[in-house]
């Protein structure tokens, strides 16, 4: 049967398809560039590897090379991560919730200055907040730069605002009988919190971690002033960067680097596909 | 079995209740504050003096001199202007890109959960680690397809090294990150346009493009909405792209002076305090650069007020 509707189907599955081919293709760069050695990848980028083992030999350089400390910022990577998004969660669905359930001014100032924090661009506080670093350091001897609590206070701080927002949302449909019948059973505000609420609140945490990881994981110009490009702490993207920015530009090992950048988020997502497209939808949708 | 709220009880649960609502916010708030409030204040101060971010030094007020040397900053003016064309540019490109997309995976084609997931998949890529993958595409693959397919211009053509191909090149590989993630927010809405609605349309005879004008468009104004302030706003900000990709660059002339091409207002403000040196100036610009955003999400908040009333 060939009518009119199918060959129409056709004809858009193919276009979608080359559209979709365009999209893959810079991975497909990244792979087949990974595992070439330095004097082909200039004068052949798109030919395929002669020997896939080069790829390996490549992600070792990479994982080894002190120059780069791959290694040591995979570590960085992955504490600032799971610290900032857990503190962000946390932090922000306690907040969220007293204001939500007390209604007083104070309450509602305070949401009022959370919100305001969603329209203040990170480039009109940068300069400011290294200087205020600095001052802490100064005054208390607390050094804030070039440290992992320096950093994720800052990822609490920027973070909070979008967090604060959508906890604030979910939990105003949440309604007061449980927590009425608690308060008479004698439980405690944090005890209601930590046993009532939190298990309740576990979708749009999903949502919020979701929201964060990504931002916090890829982030580059906020950890660049706080952590510093080739200081001690370095995330992946300030050690590809460090590496990458170099005056001479070992394409191989760059695509290696970012292959092994971009795989893990990669797989993740094939993991929790789902869950990582609504809760990135989400965020945006405030 | 209010009994136990009177009398003494009463007092000392109000000020236990106050003592548990600053408990509870404390972390968020103060991390809020010492990060976002604090230093914003600073650097509308900063912005009127002579700071120079040097230990040691103190800053002297000098009123608004650094918002009147914007006036006379030549590179100011050019990056402005690249910036909003940059921003055009980007909103068009993108949401036409993501709207064409999700019309497409939105269709009874055959693998249509697998195109979406892929098209979605470059949003995972952060803007530094793509910017690196694009300048190779353009330096070293660009040329190579060109002679392959025997085309002469790209074969010959440094993308990056001229000033206009320079802002197409941040332009497609800015399209190539997000329009997946703008497509998922079409998909949204155009799942939720009524079936009854589009059957109707069938049955009185209209084709593919009137159904779109005339149903499909409509229906998603709202999507087309938040997609557009979003990509607006996003366009406006962005940073680690072009710092992977051109670095600013290439040069080029403006008014007779030597400027960088894609130096957009978010590298240009971090570029004029740390390259340059002039740390108060930046910090000016970063206050303008942040009045512009706030019209803009006010004009946001404006029309979709608006809409809701009309809906």
């Amino acid at each position: 049967m060939f009518n009119k509707k199918r060959v129409i189907n056709i004809l858009l599955t193919i276009l979608t398809l080359f559209l979709f081919i365009y999209t893959i293709f810079p991975f497909f760069v990244v792979i087949i560039n990974s595992a070439k050695p330095s004097f082909v990848i200039n004068t052949d980028p798109l030919a395929l590897p002669e020997q896939w083992g080069k790829l390996i030999e490549n992600i070792k350089i990479i994982w080894t090379k002190p120059t780069i400390r791959y290694a040591q910022s995979v570590y960085s990577s992955v504490i600032i991560t799971i610290s900032s998004l857990t503190t962000i969660a946390i932090f922000s669905a306690m907040a969220a919730w007293m204001l939500v359930r007390t209604k007083t001014k104070t309450s509602k100032v305070v949401f009022f200055l959370f919100l305001s924090g969603m329209v203040i661009p990170f480039q009109v506080v940068m300069f400011p907040l290294v200087a205020e670093f600095r001052m802490i350091n100064e005054a208390i001897g607390l050094r804030m730069l070039r440290t992992y609590h320096g950093m994720i206070i800052a990822y609490i701080g920027f973070g909070s605002p979008l967090a604060v927002f959508m906890f604030h949302g979910f939990i105003k449909s949440i309604p007061l009988e449980l927590e009425e019948a608690a308060t008479i059973d004698g439980c405690t505000k944090p005890q209601i919190f930590f046993k009532i609420i939190v298990p309740i609140l576990k979708p749009i945490v999903v949502t919020v971690l979701i929201m964060n990881a990504l931002w916090v994981w890829n982030d580059f110009l906020l950890p660049a002033l706080i952590l510093g490009v080739g200081q001690d702490i370095q995330t992946i993207p300030l050690a590809i960067s460090a590496f990458a920015g170099s005056f001479v530009k070992k394409w191989d090992l760059i695509m290696t680097a970012v292959l092994m950048a971009a795989l893990p988020i990669i797989i993740g997502f094939l993991f929790g596909q789902k869950h990582i497209i609504k809760g990135m939808v989400a965020g945006s949708i405030k | 079995m209010y009994g136990f709220e009177l009398g003494d009880d009463n007092m000392s649960r109000q000020s236990k209740e106050k003592i548990y609502f600053w408990l509870f916010l404390a972390p968020a708030l103060l991390a809020f504050i010492i990060v976002v409030i604090i230093p914003f204040f600073m650097g509308i101060y900063y912005s009127m003096t002579d700071w120079t971010a040097i230990a040691g030094e103190e800053a002297t007020f000098i009123g608004i001199e650094n918002y009147k040397s914007m006036f006379t900053d030549t590179a100011f003016h050019y990056s402005f202007i690249r910036t909003f064309s940059f921003t055009i540019i980007s909103v068009l490109s993108i949401n036409f890109i993501a709207l064409s997309l999700a019309i497409l995976v939105t269709r009874e084609i055959k693998f249509k959960n697998f195109f979406r997931a892929g098209f979605f998949i470059p949003n995972l890529i952060g803007g530094l680690v793509l910017g690196y993958i694009w300048q190779f595409i353009f330096k070293s693959v660009a040329p190579e397809i060109g002679e392959i397919i025997g085309f002469q211009w790209l074969q010959d053509a440094l993308l990056l090294t001229e000033s206009d191909t320079a802002l197409v090149a941040v332009v497609m590989a800015f399209t190539w990150q997000y329009a997946g993630y703008i497509m998922m927010i079409y998909v949204a809405a155009l799942l939720n346009v009524p079936q009854e609605l589009i059957e109707a349309s069938q049955i009185d005879g209209a084709n593919f493009f009137q159904r779109l004008r005339n149903i499909t468009i409509p229906m998603i104004a709202q999507a087309f909405t938040i997609s557009s302030f979003l990509t607006l706003v996003t366009s406006f900000k962005q940073y680690d792209i072009i710092i992977a990709l051109t670095n600013g660059g290439p040069t080029s002339e403006f008014a007779g002076e030597i400027v960088n091409s894609t130096e957009f207002l978010a590298v240009y403000i971090y570029n004029v305090a740390f390259k340059y040196n002039r740390m108060a100036e930046g910090q000016a610009r970063a206050v303008v650069f942040f009045l512009i955003l706030l019209v803009v999400s006010i004009v946001q908040v404006y029309y979709n007020q608006k809409k809701e009333v009309e809906m």
